[in-house]
This record gives structure tokens, C-alpha cells and sequence, in this order.
């Protein structure tokens, strides 16, 4: 993948996919008491077919900057807000999404916090969430995707970042708040 | 003890008032804020014994936020626990030199919450 240096800072594409890994996990165990093993990882550098479902994106800025995402059918947000507030949701509703956008910065900021250390400090936009249907999703500066796919009682849910090195860090940085760096069709 | 929880997800506002009743702590009323500017104007007009809040919000961070309630007399021995999903050390330091009374890194579990708890009381 594009992780080429910047300056001294280096990350993998191994580091990248055990960030999402572990932090993934993490957050299944801790706030929903589910286990969720990872599939296959994949890299996705072209504009994905249309999808439908729940899509949240979180944007990271600092000497390196990207997006986070986690992407799944209507009913698994469904059963993840289920699950992670105790409650039934039939269906998409604010409180489903709002549980989506929160998973999503867990993991997010977790995986954040795991590459810190090499990467240097960056900051975390909040989450935009989207329901829809037939609607794609791309990187603005067309980067590669680092996308680890999650099981769950045959259902999938997908945690993808891509992160590349900030050509001009000081100039582009954003604060908490600010819309993510990412191009949306719906 | 009035609660105030801090947070833009209402799906962790909603966790943490759970979470409290687990860790039997003795809440009344809890207030809900989705920002720090939300937080200090709802700090003005009740009064709480305990203040959780997260840091990445939007309008006004957490940090910023801590900062405000401490830089008032009547609000410098109030315990405030930050829970938020940023974990390395110089954030935890930043929020225990602003004023932070302690810091549960998301995700969390209710014995942590209840364990940090114990030792602000």
C-alpha cells in the first residue's frame, strides 16, 4: 500500500490492518460482548460498486492524513445498536445511527491512538453517518484502502482507513467538528 | 448527586447513565449535555456532583471545557471523570493538568467507570 515515508515517519500495511484488528475487536468485546473474528484483508484503491446500508466516516488529519469507515447492511446497525444500548431497534433510527457514528469513533480513535506513536499526533473529526441505498463512496485524493471485513452471524461489516502522509501539515490541519476529507455520491 | 454526562453520542450518554446505576452510585437527576457550551450553561443553572464528559465534541471540546470549570471558584473541587476515545499518554496528561479528576479510555467497561469512581469519593 501508499504508506511511503514521511520524513522518518513509516507506517505498514500490516501495522495498519492489526490497528483495525485489535481495535475492532476491542470495542466488539468491550461495549457489545461479541467476539468478531476478521476476515480476509483486502486494499481497495478504485471507486467501490454502489452500496447500500449504513455508511460512518470519520476524517484524521496531522502529518498524516485520511478517513476511517465502517460500513453494514441496515439490519446489522440495527442489531449493533441492539446490542450495544439494550434495547430492540426494528429499524433505522436516529438511535441506531447515532450507535454507528459512536462504534465508528471508538475503533477510529482507537486505531488512531495505535499509530500515534509513529505517525505523531492527529486529530479526529466527528462522525457523519449515512443510511441509503446505491450510493458510493471515494477518497478525494483517490488513496488506497486498507479494508478488513467482519463477520457476525453471517452478516458483514467492513472497517476500512486510508491514511497517507500530509503533503503540507501545517496548512491542512482540522479540528474536531470539521467535515471529513471525503467525496460522497448518493 | 445530580450527574451531568457530557458527550455528542447520545448512545454513550445513554451507556454511561447505565453504567452509573451498575456501579450503584447513588445518581438523582442526570443532565445531558452534547457539547462543552451545552455543558457550562447547563453547570450554570444546576447544581451536580460529578461531571463525566469526552473530549472530541464539536462547538467546545472537552479539554476546553475542563478548563472553563476549573477556572471558576465555586466549581475547582468538583470531580470531573473525562471518558473519550483518545488514549495516548500526553492526552492523558494534558487532561489531568487542565483539572481532570480521572480518565476512562473508550471502550470502557463498568467496572472501570466504577473503579475510577471509588477513588473520587
Amino acid at each position: 500500500m501508499s504508506n511511503e515515508q514521511a520524513g522518518a515517519l513509516v507506517i505498514t500495511s500490516a501495522d495498519l490492518c492489526d490497528a483495525i484488528k485489535t481495535a475492532t475487536q476491542d470495542v466488539f468485546s468491550t461495549m457489545l460482548s461479541v467476539e468478531l473474528k476478521p476476515g480476509e484483508v483486502f486494499t481497495e484503491k478504485q471507486e467501490a460498486a454502489p452500496a447500500s446500508g449504513v455508511v460512518s466516516l470519520i476524517g484524521l488529519a496531522g502529518p498524516w492524513v485520511g478517513t476511517g469507515s465502517v460500513s453494514c447492511t441496515a439490519s446489522l446497525a440495527c442489531r449493533i445498536a441492539s446490542q450495544m444500548l439494550m434495547a430492540e431497534y426494528p429499524g433505522i433510527s436516529e438511535d441506531v445511527l447515532d450507535a454507528v457514528a459512536e462504534v465508528t469513533n471508538m475503533i477510529i480513535g482507537n486505531v488512531k491512538t495505535a499509530l500515534e506513536n509513529r505517525l505523531g499526533s492527529m486529530l479526529l473529526s466527528t462522525p457523519t453517518v449515512i443510511y441509503g441505498r446505491n450510493f458510493q463512496t471515494r477518497s478525494a485524493r483517490n488513496q488506497e484502502w486498507t479494508v478488513v471485513p467482519f463477520e457476525w452471524d453471517n452478516e458483514r461489516m467492513c472497517v476500512q482507513v486510508c491514511i497517507a502522509p500530509n503533503p503540507d501539515a501545517e496548512s491542512q490541519k482540522i479540528r474536531p467538528g470539521f467535515p471529513v476529507p471525503h467525496m460522497l455520491n448518493v | 448527586m445530580d450527574v451531568l454526562i457530557v458527550d455528542d453520542s447520545a448512545a454513550i450518554r445513554k451507556i454511561l447513565q447505565r453504567v452509573l446505576v451498575q456501579a450503584q452510585v447513588p445518581i438523582g437527576t442526570v443532565f445531558e449535555a452534547s457539547d462543552g457550551v451545552e455543558g457550562l450553561a447547563l453547570l450554570k443553572k444546576q447544581t451536580v456532583g460529578l461531571v463525566l464528559s469526552d473530549i472530541n465534541m464539536p462547538n467546545m471540546d472537552g479539554l476546553e471545557f475542563l478548563t472553563k470549570i476549573r477556572a471558576e471558584p465555586a466549581w475547582k473541587d468538583l470531580p470531573i471523570l473525562m471518558v473519550s476515545t483518545e488514549g495516548t499518554q500526553a492526552k492523558v496528561l494534558e487532561a489531568v493538568e487542565r483539572g481532570a479528576s480521572g480518565y476512562v479510555r473508550k471502550p470502557f467497561t463498568a467496572d472501570q467507570i466504577k473503579e475510577k469512581l471509588a477513588g473520587l469519593f
